[in-house]
């Protein structure tokens, strides 16, 4: 059972590491224009020639 | 290019563009300095799907030193960069030539401080949630390990939880510990301190389990109660955050330039709020009036339509007044200005429609009710339970405990998420018929209604009067009158083009304001216009009349009806079924008013009436005990729009009574009944979970109570009475109306 010594910080590190990342898509401003988001996705950056 | 031009669709294939004004808005005065760049904020409006944003991106970054072109599909909101010597005006022109509505937008702080609030509840949020997943981890193997766990594992495991709670409660706790604070010095009690209250008591509660080596400790029951809080009051914060983006669009309307003459001659683009009573304006074809002026030099129809409702133009001439919102149909007028920005028509309207929402704001929501008999009674039921122990002979421990679980078990999860879960989900549904919420206790108003009023222009009608004996007029005359209607922006001119179709316009068209149209056409002179521009007699006519006559022929006469939107007389048949009571109140004619409302079954109509009578037959309206639903899209609205114990507005309606109501809607009125049977299913939804909050509560504060409560049951109930209230509110979408 000692491996829980280990495993307990590994878990709390990953899901830290979510956190972290959630901290920094709000803060970067992606949840400001879900309706853009969804269509930005589909737009087309190379133009015809 | 012009193949592009052809091929791009003008304007939001979804319908919910405003018609584009042809705004002679000089943006130079809106241009900021960023660096070595130039930015513009816009306000688009109008874009409402994904072909409008690339669209309108790629229109601006094609244009010559642009840098960067982004636009929010959500508000509108639109930056432009560039470098070099791009003209503003070709920025907001190339949106406009798409077919959208562009102003120039205010930079608000206050937009950033409403932003920044529902970041710090949504960052507020996911600690919590992380925290009360984790600890939750280590929750279920105590509570897993019950009887078989060693005590020190036991104590390292709660030491642990608490760890990963102290940062967790500190930080995402501080939006209640805050405001229960500031409402406790002022010797008042809100939701905030019986949640701050439980929360702190059960974590020092913990800690001093912890340390004792006890069975029970609540950490994770602190940290789930905040993230099911943070819940609410995130969705609480984004719906109000999304109605004042709507009044930030009113700010943009007044964000105009003007054109100022001074006194030698010379014409400069001015900020429309820079303008003083005095200053002398230009104000060309397609222009609109931002402040009451008397007109000093030029002839010219304007259309008052968003002022009065009235849908036919008038003759403006030396010595008349124009009042702000008033758009010049013909040629230039030179005019004085009576005031200032500040003082204009536009501006007491929008006085009239904060007044009225500061009535609106006064309004006790159903929510607000329930926490006023919640708290006292959290608090008395904890604080018995305490003193009754400790009379029963328990431990001054032990009563604290069972205090502090009471007070944690009836913590209002499932009270916080009763009305905004409901509100989010009938929002949901709303939006995919094209009607734009704008604040969630709209849906609560909009429940209550029990009479309607409805404009006329532009809301049971397009507002666009429709040709009726085209089938009794030889091709070639209508061919030809619609040649000469090409050059003008009278409305009849434009609906007779509209009936003729696409063709040739006359050379050398002359328009006489307030008389008609005449040009040369094969060596006649052909005249469109007024009985007496033409030399026709005047007839009885029911609706509006153009007459056209070419050379020595017999004046052809052209009658013209305002149309009601098709399936209004349905609906109005619905609602009246339903209990509605209908009415029309508008600003046209008599006659015009009169026609409509027999056509869509309305009994109950006044006609010619000014923003003010329409203010004076809402308060009315009120005092007779009504709940009065506003339909309305003009200017003329604005005020009793905002009267109105809830109000709605049509896509196509003027930004200001946009923002002056509750809910926009694309399409015609067929959407009422659908908007008010949604606002009533989602009321209904809403009592039925504060039912069971209260349901819930019966049951858990006896067990609390009796000091049964143990961390896993407070766990079950906390999660159970929330995820029963969620599932509740997603009924709302299930059958109903289609």
């Amino acid at each position: 059972m000692e491996i829980i010594i280990y495993l307990i910080p590994v878990a709390l590190f990953l899901g830290g590491a979510g956190l972290a990342a959630f901290i920094w898509s709000v803060n970067s401003g992606q949840y400001e224009d879900l309706d853009g988001a969804s269509y930005r996705i589909l737009e087309d950056e190379d133009k015809p020639l | 290019m012009s193949m592009m031009a052809d091929t791009v669709e003008r304007g939001c294939p979804s319908g919910l563009a405003p018609p584009a004004e042809d705004r002679a808005s000089d943006f130079s005065a809106f241009v900021r300095e960023a660096g070595k760049e130039k930015a513009l904020s816009l306000s688009v409006r109008g874009a409402k799907c994904g072909g409008c944003l690339s669209k309108i991106e790629g229109a601006l970054q094609a244009l010559p030193g642009v840098t960067t072109a982004r636009m929010n599909l959500s508000t509108g909101a639109t930056d432009v960069r560039w470098t070099g010597s791009l003209d503003p005006n070709r920025v907001a022109q190339t949106v406009r030539d798409l077919g959208y509505g562009v102003s120039a937008r205010a930079e608000a702080n206050d937009a950033d401080l409403h932003k920044a609030e529902e970041r710090k509840l949504l960052i507020a949020m996911g600690v919590a949630g992380f925290a009360a997943a984790n600890i939750m981890l280590l929750s279920v193997s105590v509570w897993g390990g019950h009887g078989e766990m060693g005590e020190a594992t036991r104590r390292g495991l709660h030491a642990l939880s608490g760890l990963i709670a102290l940062p967790a409660v500190i930080f995402s706790g501080r939006h209640f510990f805050g405001s229960a604070w500031s409402v406790l010095r002022k010797g008042k009690a809100n939701m905030d301190v019986p949640i701050s209250l439980a929360v702190i008591l059960a974590f020092s509660v913990s800690i001093w389990a912890t340390i004792k080596g006890a069975e029970h400790a609540y950490f994770d029951a602190c940290v789930m109660l905040l993230f099911f809080l943070l819940i609410g009051r995130f969705l609480d914060a984004r719906l109000r955050r999304r109605a004042y983006s709507a009044a930030l669009d009113l700010a943009a309307l007044q964000n105009r330039s003007v054109n100022r003459v001074s006194s030698n001659g010379e014409v400069n683009a001015v900020r429309a709020a820079d303008v003083v009573a005095g200053d002398r304006l230009l104000l060309a074809a397609g222009e609109r009036a931002v402040v009451d002026m008397t007109v000093l030099d030029g002839v010219s129809e304007v259309d008052e339509s968003l002022v009065t409702g009235e849908s036919l133009p008038r003759l403006a001439s030396v010595g008349s007044k124009l009042f702000a919102g008033s758009v010049n149909l013909g040629t230039p007028l030179t005019g004085q200005a009576l005031a200032g920005t500040e003082d204009s028509l536009l501006s007491d309207i929008a006085r009239m429609m904060e007044a009225g929402e500061q009535r609106r704001s006064g309004y006790r929501k159903i929510a607000d009710r329930a926490v006023s008999l919640y708290v006292p009674f959290v608090h008395t039921t904890a604080a018995l339970a305490f003193l009754g122990w400790l009379m029963l002979g328990a431990g001054f421990e032990h009563a604290i405990m069972i205090a502090v679980t009471t007070l944690i078990i009836t913590c209002p999860c499932a009270l916080a998420l009763a009305a905004p879960v409901a509100q989010v989900v009938a929002s949901g549904r709303l939006f995919r018929k094209g009607i734009f919420l704008k604040s969630g206790d709209a849906l609560e108003r909009l429940s209550e209604i029990d009479h309607i009023v409805f404009d006329k222009t532009g809301t049971l009608t397009l507002g666009e009067p429709e040709l009726m004996n085209a089938d009794s007029i030889p091709a070639e005359v209508l061919a030809m009158a619609a040649s000469l209607a090409r050059a003008s922006r009278h409305p009849l001119s434009r609906s007779l083009v509209a009936a003729a179709g696409p063709g040739q316009m006359a050379a050398n068209v002359k328009e006489q304001p307030g008389l008609g149209l005449e040009a040369e056409i094969d060596g006649n002179i052909c005249r469109l216009g007024s009985a007496d521009w033409t030399g026709a007699t005047k007839g009885a006519a029911k609706g509006p009349v153009l007459w056209f006559a070419c050379g020595d022929d017999a004046p052809v006469r052209f009658d013209f009806h305002d149309v009601a939107q098709a399936g209004t007389r349905k609906t109005v048949e619905t609602l009246q079924a339903e209990g509605y009571e209908l009415e029309v109140l508008s600003g046209d004619r008599e006659e015009a008013v009169a026609t409509v409302s027999h056509d869509v079954g309305i009994s109950q109509w006044t006609a010619s009436a000014s923003p003010a009578v329409k203010v004076k037959r809402l308060e009315a309206l009120r005092a007779e005990g009504h709940n009065v639903l506003m339909i309305g899209d003009g200017l003329n609205d604005a005020g009793a729009l905002s009267l109105a114990h809830a109000a709605l507005a049509p896509g196509a309606a003027m930004d200001i009574s946009q923002s002056a109501s509750d809910a926009v809607y694309s399409g015609g009125p067929e959407k009422v009944p659908f908007i008010l049977e949604t606002a009533k299913r989602a009321q209904n939804i809403t009592r039925q979970n504060f039912a069971l909050a209260a349901i819930y509560n019966v049951i858990a504060v006896p067990i609390a109570v009796t000091g049964h409560v143990t961390p896993l049951v407070a766990a079950i109930a906390m999660s159970a009475s929330s995820l029963i209230v969620t599932m509740n509110a997603l009924r709302i979408e299930a059958g109903g109306r289609s």
